[in-house]
Order: structure tokens, then C-alpha cells, then sequence
């Protein structure tokens, strides 16, 4: 067996071991304090666990099947974000073939750029060329009704769900002397940090929490979650050196890094939600709300990392 | 044989459907009723019954009929097919000079097999800027002819962005389907009361229309 693989089993290993530890507690809980399903948090807390093991499952999945796998899972991903996105924002009939090139050439196209490993293409696609040419198709239907408005929402969803989102799988194509064949591991470092950043923010959040962080924007974020969940967070990142190229005190910095901006991401996308008067972006992952709900995090941090490995670890 | 493609059409259809719309249903605190009932709609694509009939659970799937126009439905073997065969639409013809059998005839006797239906009593897509248009007396005439039955509205949302008229690429982008309580017509209930009542409980149920927080 190889190294890589071997990381990876222990990872899985520990991740099921805390997922079971999760879905024992969430089960106690509603013994004690929730038997006829009457208390809300537990119930919504239980759900998450549920739809987590999905999620790490079909994560799992996708590993195994290599790189393939991964791309078309975060192709997915991207598609129903966008789909997320796109449904509350301003469009008019006249963004109607924008919004299908949207969805059926740019999102195929930017993982179709991974797939064939062009890394310089991929990285100016949406911000160059999608940013030129998808005005222009809305312009030739001649509808000038908030045609600012429209062409810049639209662009804002590309860089968010499939720009910003792609960088999660491109991690794949960074070429790490001493790590080959393991950059499967990064990924699940980057989703593993910030994901248990959210999950230990809110745990802290819910016993700790006093101090209202950001009140006009996410009424549930308090400044000791907040402590609690970046520093429990960068702690465990710090402790994933082994699975990275990293050591102990640069895994602890990069998890620090992605933390910080998975939070703020986290912020950026309730203040979209409360101008659109939403409380969730969708209804796909149950007790979660939609994709974008848990994805915001990843999405903001990942460019970031992918960058700063790039520069100072990749060849 | 026939059976065996429609059903599998319509599978396909519905999968196709949940696969671009990711749709999801919104019941009303009653529940549904389990007896025949006429659900009505508002509507605004060729899509809407399969959006109102993949969300039913398949039990009253099963029993549910959409009501459209023959015009449409039988021009062509592959609408027919679909009309009649896959979704098995009680197809009636709108245009009162050419129609050799009444409308509201045969939705009574679809009623009175056991289906329930899947009415849009604007009589037409709605094309227009206003979020309903008026009635067609259609509905009213059903509901006295058969009083007792329940009219359950049903409010689809978002359906017209997928696809507008005239597009043949559909945009993904999340659907909604909401179910308002049931309602019935009241004795010496006059049409534009009755109407009016059926177009308020409809409107009752549409959000404020997305992308609307300027």
C-alpha cells in the first residue's frame, strides 16, 4: 500500500470515528431532551450529522476513484451552486442564452481545463473571457432594463460557484516535489480544516457564546465561537501536518489562514442572503440548508490556499 | 408495450425535470386530501403539470390527471403521445365553435372514474407582467357541478425563468411548488365571487418574486 493511501485510510478512519462519536451524542441527546422530536436544535443538530456522513461518503467516493472522481463531484458541486445562485438574482428574458452558456459551456469548460491540467487558461477563463463575452451575448437581445445590475450578479455567481469552487480540485494539479500522487491529501486538508472550523464554531458558539460578532449580519456568530472555533480549528490543522507537505507550525499557519477567510467568506455570504431576504440559499442538504450554505467557507478560502501553496511549495 | 414506453416517458420526464429544477414541494399544514380532488394552478410553461405532478406523492400521482388544451396536445404523434398516452391529460378543446364535446362534461366524468385533476384556470400561459390572469369560468362551472369536491391551489414558482416562451434551452434554477389548503364552493356562492375567491387563495401562496431585494 502505498503512502498516500494509507494517510488517507487513517484520515477516513478518524473521520468515521468522529462522525460516530457525533451521531452517539446527537442520539443520547434526543433520548434525554428530545424523545417526541419536540426540540428543534437537537433535531436540526441530528440532521446535520445524518447529511455529514452523506457527505463524507460520497467525498470518500470520489477520492477512491481518483482524480476523475473528484472533478466530476466539485463539477456537480459548481453546478448546483450556480443553479443556488442564479435563482435569486436579477435576470430578464433577455440573459436567457448568457445563463445557459453559463451553465452548459463555462462550468464544463472550467473543469474540462483542470482535467487537461491547463493551468494558465483555467486561471483567466472566467475572469478574462467569461467577464468579456457574457455581457456581450446579453447585450445582442438589446434589453437595457438594470443591464449592469444583471451582467454583474451573473458574473459574481461564476467566480463564486465555479472560479472560486474549481480552486478546491486544482489543488490536484500542483506539482509538490517529495508528495507525488498524495495531493488528494491537501484537498481533504483545506475541506477538513474549515469545514471543522464551522462545525467547531458553532459548538463553541452554543456553549460559549455571549458576544454578538457581527448582529446585522448572522445573528448566531459570537465573537467566543468565533475564538474558540479559529484557534480549536488551526490547532487541528496544525495536527494534519502529516497528511501535508507542510510542518506542524506551517500546517498551523496555513489552517489559521484558511480559517480566517472561511469565516469572513461565511459573513460575505449571509449579507447576500439577507439582501435577498433569504434565511438559506437552498434546500439540498437537509438541516443544512443549501449547497452554498456549506460551501460559502471552502469557496472563499480555497483560491487563497491554492495560491499560497502554489508559490511557495509547488514547482 | 405502449404502457410500458409511456411509463418509462414519463419517469425520464420527471427525472429530467427534478434534475434541472432540483424542485420542492411545499405542503400546506392540512396535508393533501386523499380523495379525488382538483388541484389548480397557475401557469406560465408547458412544464408546470409535470412540475405539480413529479412533486405528488405517487399514490395520488397516480390518480391525477392534468386538464389541457387538445389544440396543442394532438398536433403532433409525439405531443399525442405525451399528452394522452404518458401523462393521460383529459385533453379538451378550447375553441367553443370547433369543440364537439363539452369541456366541463368531461372533466365530471374524469371526476366521477376516481382521477383527480390538474387545472389552470387561466385557460393560457401567462405571458404578461400581472403575477395571475383572470379566470376562466371553467373552474366554477365543475365546482357546481360537483360541489363536494375539494380545490386545493397550488402556486409554482420560478417555472416561467427556467423557460421562457419561445426558449428551447431551460436555465437550472430552483422550483417551487406550494399547496394552500382545501377549499370548496359555497352553496349560492355567485361565479365572480367564487372566482375571486379561488384567484385570492392562489395569490395567497406566490412569494415575493426573487431577485426583488434592490
Amino acid at each position: 500500500m502505498s503512502a498516500a493511501s494509507s494517510d488517507l485510510l487513517t484520515l477516513v478512519a478518524g473521520i468515521f470515528g468522529v462522525l460516530i462519536l457525533a451521531s452517539a451524542i446527537g442520539y443520547v441527546l434526543q433520548q434525554r431532551l428530545s424523545p417526541t422530536g419536540s426540540n428543534a436544535s437537537i433535531e436540526n443538530l441530528n440532521a446535520r450529522i445524518k447529511a455529514w456522513w452523506i457527505m463524507v461518503i460520497l467525498i470518500g467516493i470520489a477520492f477512491v476513484a481518483g482524480r476523475i472522481g473528484v472533478l466530476i463531484l466539485f463539477g456537480f458541486c459548481s453546478f448546483a451552486a450556480l443553479r443556488e445562485f442564479v435563482t435569486l438574482i436579477n435576470t430578464r428574458r433577455a440573459d436567457h442564452w448568457a445563463l445557459a452558456a453559463a451553465f452548459f459551456i463555462v462550468v464544463p469548460l472550467q473543469y474540462y481545463l483542470l482535467w487537461a491540467e491547463q493551468y494558465g487558461i483555467f486561471s483567466i477563463f472566467i475572469p478574462v473571457y467569461a467577464f468579456l463575452l457574457m455581457p456581450i451575448i446579453s447585450v445582442l437581445r438589446g434589453d437595457t432594463e438594470r443591464f449592469l445590475i444583471r451582467i454583474a450578479e451573473v458574473q459574481w455567481a461564476l467566480m463564486i460557484c465555479v472560479f472560486c469552487a474549481s480552486h478546491v480540485p486544482a489543488l490536484l494539479t500542483l506539482n509538490i516535489p517529495g508528495y507525488e500522487g498524495r495531493n488528494v491529501l491537501l484537498i481533504a486538508f483545506l475541506v477538513i480544516v474549515v469545514q471543522l472550523s464551522d462545525v467547531l464554531q458553532y459548538v463553541w458558539g452554543k456553549l460559549f457564546g455571549r458576544t454578538k460578532i457581527a448582529p446585522k449580519l448572522s445573528p448566531s456568530k459570537t465573537v467566543e465561537g468565533f475564538a474558540g472555533g479559529v484557534i480549536s480549528a488551526t490547532l487541528i490543522g496544525a495536527a494534519l501536518w502529516w497528511i501535508t507537505p507542510f510542518t506542524p507550525v506551517q500546517a498551523g499557519l496555513l489552517a489559521f489562514v484558511i480559517t480566517l477567510m472561511g469565516f469572513f467568506g461565511g459573513l460575505v455570504m449571509s449579507a447576500i442572503k439577507r439582501d435577498r431576504g433569504i434565511k438559506d440559499w437552498g434546500n439540498l442538504i437537509e438541516g443544512h440548508g443549501g449547497l452554498i450554505d456549506r460551501l460559502d467557507s471552502v469557496v472563499f478560502s480555497a483560491p487563497i490556499f491554492f495560491h499560497i501553496v502554489r508559490y511557495w511549495w509547488s514547482l | 408495450m405502449t404502457d410500458f414506453i409511456a411509463k418509462a416517458a414519463a419517469a425520464t420526464i420527471v427525472v429530467f425535470a427534478r434534475a434541472v429544477t432540483a424542485v420542492r414541494a411545499i405542503w400546506s399544514e392540512e396535508g393533501l386530501p386523499s380523495r379525488p380532488c382538483i388541484y389548480f394552478a397557475n401557469h406560465s410553461s408547458h412544464g408546470d403539470f409535470v412540475l405539480v405532478w413529479a412533486v405528488l406523492p405517487p399514490r395520488l400521482r397516480r390518480q391525477a390527471r392534468p386538464v389541457a388544451g387538445a389544440e396543442y396536445w394532438l398536433k403532433s404523434p409525439l405531443t399525442r403521445f405525451i399528452g394522452s398516452d404518458v401523462f393521460n391529460a383529459v385533453l379538451i378543446a378550447r375553441d367553443r365553435d370547433k369543440r364537439t364535446e363539452d369541456p366541463v362534461a368531461q372533466m365530471t366524468s374524469a371526476i366521477d372514474a376516481g382521477s383527480s385533476l390538474i387545472l389552470f384556470p387561466e385557460g393560457t400561459r401567462n405571458q404578461s407582467d400581472a403575477r395571475l390572469l383572470p379566470f376562466k369560468s371553467g373552474i366554477f362551472h365543475l365546482a357546481t357541478a360537483r360541489p363536494d369536491i375539494e380545490l386545493v391551489p397550488v402556486w409554482i414558482n420560478n417555472l416561467n425563468r427556467v423557460m421562457p416562451k419561445g426558449e428551447i434551452v431551460p436555465i437550472p434554477l430552483i422550483c417551487t411548488v406550494t399547496f394552500g389548503g382545501a377549499l370548496r364552493i359555497q352553496p349560492d356562492e355567485t361565479k365572480d365571487a367564487f372566482l375571486e375567491r379561488m384567484q385570492t387563495a392562489l395569490l395567497a401562496l406566490s412569494p415575493k418574486p426573487a431577485g426583488s431585494g434592490e
